[in-house]
């Protein structure tokens, strides 16, 4: 399923490997690839074999368990660390056969980063941390201390601008990091575990503070976490990594109806489903002989926004799309199963996003 | 029966034991090689140094030079020629700026020529009234620091004025002001270009150890070698001196900055000299800031020690004061010193803490209110100055320079004091001392001698042993068994009894004040603010009471090492309980043991690591200060290199010396490091 736009992050067979004798080893294959024999020389693998594309405006969550290779990743597609082997497109141009100036352009007008232990220079106030990167870009003190400022706003960080890092509690640390890596208007944003320090209930207030500003901006992102529900939450599309390898790499619901493989639905158990699952999902053949209920729902609304007011309805629900066009019903023994059935007897539409 | 074999306390018996069947076992007369190693072909080692030295020097890499004003070409050698350039170039800016603050012609002569001079007499920088330099330390106090630092500043100008001390201050300021940066300098690049090159630092790391264990005094013999003397060698020698803290400190720095935040710098588009200069090295800044610091303190210490080969300045009146037993200007001397450290040490602390304000949209006046301050409070401090000097030529112009002569002063006040003290305490100090010296010293220094080298080594190892396996055992065998080769065995015995004796006083008196201070937190706070303080006085100062008190006397060295080195082991166990967790703290409390209790079984042990750094740093001020001791009189390592100072063949015995001092240090270092390592390891606190 190709499309004809070209992806803003193109990986092609990505390699990353670790430890001294990688390089012998790889000589002795000729830059191919064996695993087995890299283990055997007492090399760790980051990341095996990874092919994926990330489109405009898309966001795509990077999952894992810690020491999965998530890091290691993201660090290769900013070019943090050299790739061992394969290909890295940024906006179709070749990221690892970049030199030197190239690459400083790239990050200084195409990336942001925002890190897990917001990285923040401790030196420098909130404004002047935010307006590094404007900075050694060559703008002016006084533009880059402007747009700094406008950055400031935009994450509710007014007030605060001259206030320094070691002032500020840690979610505020991370309003900084995210305005510093939003400084340039990059169109790709690369977050790594950006709330994974943070306590639950402020990590839940960056979440919806991340989600209003991504509704505002449209960056094309990528997101590092090893936490299932942030994923589940964030997601356009999860990308599920396990030893260096991603094991499947699909929309939050499809993971959550049909786990790839055995390792991933440990994850998925446990999940909420009514949470993740949109309407469209579940929903039942229209019927035009079926007599409905007054109210209706949006194909892509979650079930748990609407949950209590399908049950509450004795006749089916309507399913509208985007044209307010009938596409499907929904009654409460659907809902009911959903919550609080198993998940191998649901009526799932399987490729409803991508019939949609 | 194997648990005990391989207890360390057994092996440590075991040890001593062997160690005192080989001192009974080998006498003097017929032990030989075991006893103290015969003439061999290391003897020689100083004599080949010093001539390939002198090689270097004279022979090597000839290259032809022309002379201008004599209009004659010359063959000299390539290293001559770099030092005198090197020598000229750090001269001119410690004229310049010794001109700028007192005045001269030198600097003008560097461009023009003395005819120039004699025909112009405009053709001379003035002197800056000191009154504009007070007011100038005032502005840049307030302007750095606020209102305190500003009266600091300022305060110690006057003082330093006030008394007569303008001279040998500005003087010395004019050293400091050169060497500081230079060091500040060389040490970061050094370290920078070490952080980025692996093999460099490779290189770099084992000079940088030994560089930091030898003494003030070995630096200065090369320097007079290759550089001459004057204030350009004492700059040069105070540059090598203070560089391998300031190399070590950037490399810590570097080193610690978190990978993220280099990776922040680099996805913020830094290039590599953006990422050093703008993320790196401000976020190293910590480090690099004590390394400043120490570079300060360094170049103080050191300011007063060159003035053995020349160095002019309040270390050269120091040293004739205290030759002459004036103690009461002795002080004085010392006072400003200090306080020159002190201002220095407080400013530069600001100075980097100090951050700009962009937002504040502020007309040009009050944008450059300091330097217009500055700049009104110049010309009319100068202009009363100058008016003074014009309207009543033939009397002395206290606004403008008081001399030595004019100062106010309290050295007769002190000399009183002196007096009395000597007087009134003559018969118990003299008792004091003849029983320190027959009862303790004396017994103690023969017991030194009295070991033969055989035993002393197997010792030494075998606590290397002990501590880190074969690799240690090695390491000090290495550093012992040179010394041991050397003809000094004799004299490093005679360090090793001093510095034995003033560490072992040290770590007592240091401990105890320790843990009575770190039971109480403003105790904590008041001791660890002394020890900051004390810590910035060059290490010469301490010599002055200490004569003042006890006189002349390898007593008073002692009592002077003493006091000095106490400031570490204080300060160690101090930081060293405070920084016991808390919550290991509050479990041993719940679990019902007293505060003793508490102190003794978790306090103390957890912090012990800690506390043996602090007895490292104990022991190796302590060798510095021995060595330092050599200018009252000692008969050890230090005084040998006094001596080669003023031998024109003493340099290789000299450097060779100073490597001997380094290695006694190194060895300790390296066994008390390995052995912290260890326990901190063991303790699960690293
Ligand atoms: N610089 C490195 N050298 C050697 N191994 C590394 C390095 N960085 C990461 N690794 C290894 O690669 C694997 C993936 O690490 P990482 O990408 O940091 O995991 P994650 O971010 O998913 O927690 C881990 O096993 C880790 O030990
Ligand atoms: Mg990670």
């Amino acid at each position: 399923m190709s499309t004809p736009i070209q992806p803003v992050i193109k990986c092609e067979s990505v390699y990353k490997i670790f430890g001294e004798n990688a390089e012998k080893v790889l000589k002795k294959t000729d830059g191919e690839v064996d695993t087995e024999s890299l283990l055997e020389a007492g090399c760790v693998i980051g990341v095996n074999n990874a092919s994926f594309d990330v489109h405009k405006g898309e966001m795509l969550v990077i999952m894992g368990l810690s020491g999965s290779g998530k890091s290691t990743l993201l660090r290769c597609i900013s070019r943090l660390i050299e790739t061992t082997a394969g290909n890295i497109f940024i906006d179709g141009e070749d990221l690892l056969g970049m030199n030197e100036k190239e690459l400083i352009n790239v990050r200084r007008n195409k990336m942001g980063m925002v890190f897990q232990s917001f990285a923040l220079l401790p030196h420098k106030t909130v404004l002047e941390n935010i307006a590094l990167p404007l900075q050694v870009k060559g703008i002016s003190t006084k533009d880059s201390m402007a747009r700094a400022m406008d950055m400031v706003n935009l994450v509710e960080l007014t007030g605060y601008e001259n206030a320094f890092p070691r002032q500020l509690s840690g979610g505020q640390q991370q309003r900084v990091g995210i305005a510093r890596s939003l400084a340039v208007e990059p169109e790709m944003w690369f977050l790594d575990e950006p709330f994974s320090a943070l306590d639950p209930l402020i990590r839940k207030e960056m979440q919806d503070e991340f989600l209003r500003l991504q509704s505002v901006l449209h960056k094309t992102i990528l997101f590092v976490t090893h936490d299932f529900d942030e994923a589940l939450r964030l997601a356009d599309r999860i990308a599920i990594m396990k030893d260096g390898v991603i094991e499947q790499i699909d929309t939050p619901a499809n993971i959550v109806l049909n786990p790839a493989t055995e390792y991933i639905a440990k994850f998925t158990r446990s999940v909420r489903r009514e949470r993740v699952l949109s309407c469209q999902t579940i929903m039942e053949e229209y019927d035009v002989n079926t007599d409905l209920s007054d109210i209706t729902v949006s194909k892509n609304a979650i079930i748990d926004t609407v949950a209590e007011r399908v049950l509450s309805e004795q006749k089916p629900v309507a399913v509208l799309n985007e044209q307010d066009e009938i596409v499907g019903t929904l009654n409460s023994k659907i809902i009911i199963q959903v919550m609080f059935g198993e998940t191998n007897n649901l009526p799932i539409n399987n490729n409803a996003e991508s019939q949609a | 029966m194997h648990y005990f074999i391989h207890h360390k306390w057994v092996q440590f018996i075991a040890l001593l034991a062997i160690f005192f069947v080989l001192v009974m076992a080998i006498s003097p007369v017929s032990g030989g090689n075991l006893w103290r190693f015969q003439e061999n072909i290391f003897w020689l080692l100083p004599d080949t140094l010093n001539n390939f030295l002198k090689y270097l020097i004279n022979d090597f890499w000839l290259v032809e030079t022309y002379d201008i004003e004599l209009d004659l070409t010359e063959e000299s050698t390539m290293i001559k020629e770099f030092t005198r350039s090197l020598s000229g170039v750090i001269l001119f800016f410690i004229n310049l700026i010794r001109e700028l603050l007192l005045g001269g012609v030198k600097t003008v002569v560097t461009f023009t020529s003395w005819d120039f001079i004699s025909e112009h007499p405009w053709a001379r920088i003035p002197a800056l009234p000191w009154t504009a330099v007070a007011s100038g330390a005032f502005l840049m106090g307030h302007f750095l620091g606020g209102r305190k630092l500003s009266i600091l500043a300022g305060g110690s100008i006057i003082y330093i004025a006030v008394f007569g001390q303008w001279t040998p201050a500005m003087q010395t300021l004019s050293f400091v002001l050169v060497a500081v940066p230079l060091s500040v300098f060389l040490g970061l690049m050094m370290g920078v270009f070490a952080y980025k090159n692996k093999t460099f630092k490779i290189i770099l790391t084992p000079l940088l150890n030994v560089a930091q264990s030898m003494p003030h005094f070995s630096y200065l013999i090369p320097v007079v070698v290759f550089f001459g003397i004057g204030d350009h060698a004492g700059a040069i020698s105070t540059v090598i001196f203070a560089t391998p803290p300031m190399i070590r400190l950037t490399i810590l720095g570097l080193k610690k900055v978190s990978p993220e935040v280099l990776e922040a710098g680099l996805m913020s588009g830094c290039n590599p000299r953006q990422l050093m200069f703008k993320v790196l090295i401000p976020t190293a800044r910590h480090d690099i800031l004590i390394g400043v610091n120490q570079v300060i303190m360094q170049c103080l210490a050191m300011a007063v020690i060159a003035s053995f080969i020349g160095t002019k300045g309040l270390g050269y009146d120091l040293l004739v004061s205290l030759n002459r037993l004036n103690i009461g200007e002795a002080l004085e001397l010392g006072i400003s010193i200090v306080l020159i450290a002190i201002v220095l040490d407080k400013l530069s602390l600001a100075w980097a803490n100090k951050q700009a304000d962009y937002f504040a949209d502020l007309p040009f006046h009050l944008h450059h209110k300091y330097s217009l301050a500055f700049f009104g409070i110049l010309v009319v401090t100068s202009a009363i100055a100058y008016a003074i000097s014009l309207f009543f030529p033939d009397k002395p112009n206290y606004l403008y320079f008081i001399s030595d002569t004019q100062g106010l002063t309290t050295k007769n006040f002190w000399d009183t004091i002196v007096d009395w003290i000597i007087t009134s305490t003559y018969q118990s100090v003299q008792s004091f001392n003849v029983f320190m010296i027959t009862s303790i010293l004396v017994p103690m220094k023969e017991a030194y001698l009295a070991m033969p080298v055989a035993a002393t080594l197997f010792l030494v190892t075998g606590i290397g042993y002990l501590v880190g396996g074969l690799r240690s055992a090695i390491i000090v065998a290495a550093f012992i068994g040179f010394i041991a080769l050397t003809p000094w065995w004799d004299r490093a015995l005679i360090t090793a009894y001093m510095v034995t004796f003033s560490t072992v006083t040290a770590v007592i008196i240091g401990c105890t004040v320790g843990v009575l201070c770190s039971r109480n937190t403003r105790a904590t706070r008041v001791i660890l603010l002394v020890c900051d303080t004390l810590q910035t006085f060059p290490s010469f100062v301490y010599l002055i009471p200490v004569i003042m008190l006890f006189g002349v006397s390898d007593l008073s060295v002692l009592i002077a090492v003493t006091v000095y080195a106490t400031i570490p082991a204080t300060r160690y166990t101090v930081e060293g309980l405070r920084n016991v967790p808390q919550s290991l703290q509050e479990a041993a409390s719940m679990s019902g043991v007293n505060p003793t209790q508490r102190l003794l079984h978790v306090e103390l042990p957890l912090a012990f690591p800690h506390i043996m750094l602090g007895i490292n740093q104990t022991i190796i001020f302590s060798l510095f200060m021995v060595i330092i001791g050599a200018f009252i009189g000692t008969d050890d390592l230090g005084q040998l290199i006094m001596q080669s100072l003023s031998r024109s063949n003493g340099m290789g015995q000299g450097i060779i010396l100073g490597l001997c001092v380094a290695f006694i240090g190194l060895a300790v270092d390296h066994l008390i490091h390995t052995w912290s390592d260890q326990r901190k390891q063991a303790l699960g606190i690293i």
